[in-house]
C-alpha cells in the first residue's frame, strides 16, 4: 500500500459513506514535559494519523521521544497536552490494561519468575481465554519466534536475541489491533535481524495488525514501513512513504539523516509549482525539486544524492572540482570531490566490468547530475 | 605516588579491630560457655554439663514464658508484616504527593522515638483501654510489638520494591492484567524474598524485646526476656545462660537467613 499523503491531514469516518482507509491511530498536538531543571520537552506538539492495518515507523535520532510517543499511546506516560483516540475512541480515559494495544518493550520486560511459555500466554490469561486456546495460541507463537524448544526456559537464561523474541510473540498473542514495538530488533545479528524484518513485515500483513515501529536505523525504516514519520529533538519533521521521504525530504535535517547527502549552496531564481530554477556556485542553472508552498527567492541549500550525480570531464560537469579520494566499494565507487567553493561533494557511481578507472586523485572533474533531481530545502 | 588509601594499613588498625571483636564477642562466647557449667555459678568453672539446660527445660516457667513469646512474635510479626508491605507499596508505588517524607518518617517513628518513650505512652494509652473495657490479655503486648515491628518489616520490603523493575508491573498491564493481578502475579512473586526477610526481622526484634513488654505486661504476662530480667534480680544461676544461649542461636539461623534472603535475585 502506498499513501500519497504527506502531511498529517485528518482522513475522516464516513458512517454508512464507502471510505478510504480508516485512521487506527489518532495523535493530535500530544506534548508531554517532564518535570526538572530545566523541564524536558520529550514530545512538541506532535501529530500523527496512523491507519488500519498500516505498518508506521517512528524513526530519529536517540533522545528525540519515540519512546515517549510510544508510552503515551500505551497508557504509562500521560500527555502533558493534547489527545489520542483509537478508532474514535478517547484513549486517554483509559488506563493501560483496557487499551487494546500491546507493546513490545526496548527492555524486553520480560517476567523473570515465568518460563517462556508462561510469559507468552499471559496475556491470554488475562482475557480470561479458554485453556485450549491459549495453548494453541502460544505453540503458534513459540512456533513463530523459533523458540518452540525453549518453551520451558526461565527468561534469565535464554540469549538477548531470544528473550527479545518472546518479548514479540508475549505482545502478539493476544491479537491486539495495535502493536507497538520500541526498537524490537536492536539486539539480533545482522543475519536473525534481516530473517525478522522480513518476518515481521509478513506477520503485519497477514494479521492485519497495525503496528507502530519505533528505530533509529534508517535503513530498517526504508525497507519496512509504509509511512515514516521522522523525528528530532521532541518534534515530526517529516511524515511521508519512504520515497517521498528518501526522495523528497522536506528539510534539511531529514535529508542529513536519512541516507547520505551532498548539500550544495544555491541562489532560488523563481518557482513554478513544485519546480523551482536556482543558479549553483558554478552560475549555472538547473530546474530542481522544490516544497510545495513556495520558496523564498535568494539563498536556498540544494540537496543532492551521492548516487544521483556522476563525474565527468571538467567541461562537462555542472560544477569543477578537483578529485581527492577514490574509494572502491566492491558494488560502487566513491568519488570525493572538493568543489571551486570550497564545499565537499561525494557521487557514487556503479561499478562496471567494461569501466576502466578513468580519473585518480588529483584530476581535475566535473560533477553532473540531472534537471529535477535535487530537492531545494528550507534552511 | 602514594598508594591508594587503605584503611587497614593505618597504624593501630589491628589493634582497634581486635579489640572490638574481643569486646563485642568475647561476652558472647563466655555467656555460651558458662551455659555449660556444671556448678550454680556463671563466673567460676566447674566443669562440663547439661545440667542448666534440662533445668531451663524442665521450669514451667521458661516454659510458659517461651510459649508466649512465641505467641506474641508470631502474631506481630505477621501483622507488622501485612502493614508494611501495604505501606511500602504506598510509597513507591504511588505518584510522589506532598508529605512522602512525613508518611515516610511516620513509618519509622519507632525507630527514632526513644523506645522507653513508646513504652511510657504505650502504658498509659492500654491502662485507659483497660479501664474502659476490662480486657487485660494478650492482644495489647501483640499490638504493641506489632507497632516497633513495623519499620524492621518495611524497611527490606521497601527495598526490594525498589530495586524491582517498573515495567515489569507496566508489561503485565500492558499485557491486561488489572492492578491487583498485576499485584498477584507479577510483584508479589518478586517481592516475596523481601516479605519473609521483614518478617524473620520484625520476629527476632519482637522475641527479643524487654522495655516495651516490660511495661504493658499484666502480671503473669511474662516473656522470655522480661522473664530472665526478673531472675536476675534475685539468684543468677547458669539457666540464664543456657535460656540466652538458645535465643542466640535461634537469632543467628534467623540473620543468617535474612542474608540468603536479601542475596535471592529475581
Ligand atoms: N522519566 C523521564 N524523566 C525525565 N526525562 C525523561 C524521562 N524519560 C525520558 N526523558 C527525556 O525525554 C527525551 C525523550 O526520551 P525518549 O526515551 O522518548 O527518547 P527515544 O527517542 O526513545 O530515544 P532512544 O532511541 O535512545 O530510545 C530524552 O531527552 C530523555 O532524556
Ligand atoms: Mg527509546
Amino acid at each position: 500500500m502506498v499513501f500519497a499523503q504527506v502531511s498529517g491531514d485528518v482522513e475522516k469516518t464516513i458512517t454508512g459513506g464507502t471510505l478510504k482507509v480508516a485512521t487506527a491511530i489518532s495523535v493530535r498536538n500530544l506534548r508531554k514535559v517532564y518535570p526538572g531543571q530545566p523541564p524536558v520537552v520529550a514530545l512538541a506538539d506532535a501529530s500523527i494519523d496512523i491507519k488500519d492495518n498500516e505498518f508506521f515507523t517512528l524513526l530519529g535520532p536517540s533522545g528525540c521521544g519515540k519512546t515517549t510517543l510510544l508510552r503515551m499511546i500505551a497508557g504509562f506516560e500521560h500527555p502533558t497536552a493534547g489527545s489520542l483516540t483509537m478508532h474514535g475512541e478517547n484513549l486517554l480515559e483509559l488506563p493501560p490494561y483496557k487499551r487494546p494495544v500491546n507493546t513490545v518493550f526496548q527492555s524486553y520486560a520480560l517476567f523473570p519468575h515465568l518460563t517462556v511459555a508462561q510469559n507468552i500466554s499471559f496475556g491470554l490469561e488475562m482475557l480470561g481465554k479458554p485453556k485450549a486456546e491459549i495453548r494453541q495460541t502460544v505453540d503458534e507463537m513459540m512456533a513463530l519466534v523459533k523458540m518452540t524448544e525453549m518453551a520451558d526456559r526461565q527468561t534469565g537464561q535464554i540469549s538477548g536475541g531470544q528473550q527479545q523474541r518472546v518479548a514479540l510473540a508475549r505482545a502478539l498473542a493476544p491479537k491486539p489491533r495495535v502493536l507497538l514495538l520500541d526498537e524490537p530488533l536492536s539486539a539480533l545479528d545482522f543475519k536473525l535481524r534481516k530473517d525478522m524484518q522480513l518476518e515481521l513485515k509478513r506477520l503485519q500483513m497477514e494479521t492485519g495488525i497495525t503496528f507502530v515501529f519505533v528505530t533509529h536505523d534508517q535503513e530498517e525504516a526504508l525497507t519496512m514501513s509504509d509511512r515514516i514519520a521522522v523525528m528530532n529533538a521532541g518534534e515530526i519533521r517529516q511524515i511521508g512513504n519512504p520515497r517521498q521521504i528518501y526522495d523528497q525530504p522536506a528539510e534539511r535535517f531529514v535529508a542529513d539523516f536519512i541516507g547520505d547527502t551532498n548539500f550544495l549552496p544555491a541562489e532560488l531564481i523563481e518557482t513554478a509549482g513544485q519546480t523551482a530554477t536556482i543558479r549553483l556556485s558554478s552560475g549555472k542553472q538547473i530546474a530542481a525539486r522544490a516544497a510545495e508552498s513556495g520558496s523564498q527567492k535568494g539563498k536556498v541549500t540544494l540537496a543532492v544524492r551521492p548516487e544521483h550525480a556522476s563525474i565527468g570531464p571538467e567541461a562537462e560537469g555542472l560544477l569543477a572540482g578537483t578529485l581527492g579520494e577514490v574509494v572502491y566499494f566492491g558494488t560502487d565507487t566513491h568519488y570525493h570531490v572538493a568543489l571551486e567553493d570550497g564545499t565537499g561533494f561525494v557521487v557514487r557511481q556503479q561499478n562496471r566490468p567494461d569501466a576502466t578507472a578513468q580519473f585518480s586523485s588529483g584530476d581535475r572533474v566535473g560533477v553532473h547530475f540531472a534537471p529535477g533531481i535535487g530537492q531545494v530545502l528550507k534552511d | 605516588m602514594s598508594k591508594a588509601f587503605n584503611v587497614s594499613r593505618q597504624n593501630g588498625f589491628t589493634t582497634i579491630a581486635i579489640t572490638c571483636f574481643v569486646l563485642l564477642y568475647l561476652p558472647i562466647i563466655l555467656l555460651v560457655v558458662y551455659s555449660f557449667n556444671s556448678g550454680t555459678s556463671v563466673a567460676i568453672w566447674e566443669g562440663f554439663s547439661w545440667r542448666w539446660y534440662q533445668s531451663a527445660w524442665q521450669n514451667d516457667q521458661v516454659q510458659e514464658a517461651t510459649v508466649r513469646s512465641l505467641i506474641i512474635a508470631l502474631w506481630a510479626s505477621a501483622i507488622s508484616t501485612t502493614c508494611a508491605v501495604l505501606a511500602a507499596l504506598a510509597t513507591t508505588r504511588t505518584r510522589k504527593f506532598k508529605g512522602q517524607a512525613a508518611v515516610f518518617a511516620m513509618i519509622n517513628q519507632p525507630l527514632m522515638v526513644p523506645e522507653i518513650v513508646t513504652a511510657v505512652a504505650l502504658l498509659i494509652f492500654f491502662a485507659m483501654i483497660k479501664v474502659a473495657t476490662g480486657y487485660t490479655g494478650l492482644a495489647y503486648l501483640i499490638v504493641a510489638h506489632s507497632a516497633f515491628c513495623i519499620p524492621f518489616a518495611y524497611l527490606p520490603i521497601r527495598a526490594r520494591l525498589q530495586g524491582m523493575d517498573l515495567s515489569l508491573e507496566q508489561a503485565a498491564a500492558d499485557l491486561y492484567a488489572t492492578p491487583f493481578k498485576v499485584f498477584r502475579r507479577i510483584t508479589l512473586p518478586q517481592l516475596w524474598p523481601g516479605i519473609l526477610a521483614g518478617a524473620m526481622l520484625a520476629f527476632v526484634i519482637s522475641l527479643d524485646d524487654v522495655v516495651i513488654t516490660e511495661f504493658v505486661k499484666s502480671a503473669g504476662q511474662d516473656t522470655l526476656p522480661t522473664y530472665m530480667l526478673g531472675q536476675l534480680r534475685r539468684v543468677v544461676t547458669p539457666e540464664v545462660n543456657a535460656i540466652s544461649t538458645v535465643l542466640f542461636g535461634i537469632s543467628v539461623t534467623f540473620v543468617i537467613a535474612f542474608t540468603v534472603l536479601g542475596k535471592i535475585k529475581n
